[in-house]
């Protein structure tokens, strides 16, 4: 287990897949991950890292599956405020902006 | 994050650079810090981020630092040091394993990792041991221990642990007084090496090593002896 996500997400992109990378940039309260941490999500579904204890990996890679699509990246609000956030199940209390884009 | 971006990151990182990524959050445009020209607000702020190793933001821009790997020491290749090697890569250490008896140190033994055959006065002079270098001595011999440890005390190692029982531990802090050092250099060896969680195999002692250096990093409470 390496904690280089990135070098693990360009071995996916020189594979020829599509690759987008999440990061933790604010957190507030009791986040699981720091500002720094990454999450790698390809076109075929591979993840490697994180950006919190599991509660939001899967909305990120929804969101990350458009910006592979149309290459904008996103700015993602989650805490225990945001509905979405409650769907998935922030149930960890902290708030934390994660940001999307797609590596080139 | 362009190509462009990508490769000169990672070639900063294979190099052992310190680089700072910024990202504008609004339109997700990046820079190097120091490689890129930023203006000075956002350089400032991208190198205390490096220097505190710790992300930032500074209006609309996240500053993500990447500073090369921490370093472990590990004097002594004995059978606890082979077991810390793969806990240490994955907690992120770059290992260097000092030792001059050939027979212990191979590279069979120690798959993966820097190897130095110097005496380890010689070796630390030149490791440079730094804030971010934490060192560990396993070998119970005072001829191969006592050198790593003045060396050691004579750095800003942020860690330092010496193996060997609470007898073993008050000889040596008699001969490294000899040597110059004084009860609050001293203090800085961690001996008995590691938490208290009784270890007894190789693997468990390594881990009560590798859980001290963490606590010590992070400030845990169970840092403090």
């Amino acid at each position: 287990m390496s904690e280089d996500i990135l070098s693990v997400a360009a071995g996916w992109r020189d594979a020829g897949e599509a690759v987008a990378i999440a990061t933790v940039v604010e957190t507030w309260g009791s986040s699981p991950r720091p500002p720094g941490s990454r999450f790698a999500v390809s076109e075929t579904g591979r993840m490697a890292g994180s950006v919190s204890g599991g509660c939001i990996e899967g909305a990120v890679a929804e969101a990350a599956r458009q910006t592979m699509q149309n290459g904008a990246p996103q700015l993602l609000d989650f805490g225990i405020s945001d509905e979405m956030a409650w769907e998935v199940g922030l149930a960890c209390g902290g708030k934390l902006k994660v940001f999307v884009e797609k590596l080139g | 994050m362009t190509p462009d971006t990508l490769s000169r990151l990672q070639a900063a990182v294979a190099a052992k650079v310190p680089v700072a990524l910024c990202t504008r959050l609004s339109d997700g445009a990046q820079i190097l810090f120091p490689e890129d020209a930023a203006e000075p607000g956002l350089a400032e702020a991208a190198a205390a981020a490096l220097a505190a190793d710790k992300a930032a933001n500074h209006e609309g821009w996240f500053i993500h630092p990447h500073n090369p790997p921490m370093r472990l020491f590990i004097v002594g290749a004995v059978h606890a040091g082979q077991a810390m090697l793969p806990m240490a890569a994955a907690l992120g250490y770059a290992v260097t394993v000092i030792d001059p008896r050939r027979a212990f140190a191979t590279e069979e033994r120690l798959p993966g990792v820097a190897i130095s055959h110097d005496w380890p006065d010689e070796a630390m002079e030149g490791l440079k041991p730094d804030t971010r270098t934490a060192i560990v001595t396993l070998t119970h011999d005072p001829k191969i221990d006592d050198p790593a440890l003045d060396a050691a005390l004579r750095s800003q190692a942020f860690y330092i642990g010496a193996l060997g029982s609470t007898r073993t531990h008050a000889k040596r802090v008699a001969r490294l007084k000899e040597l110059g050092h004084g009860d609050d250099a001293i203090a800085r060896i961690h001996a008995p090496v590691g938490l208290d969680i009784r270890a007894v195999t190789a693997p468990e002692i390594a881990l009560s090593i590798m859980a001290e250096i963490v606590a010590v990093r992070r400030g845990s409470r169970l840092a403090v002896r």
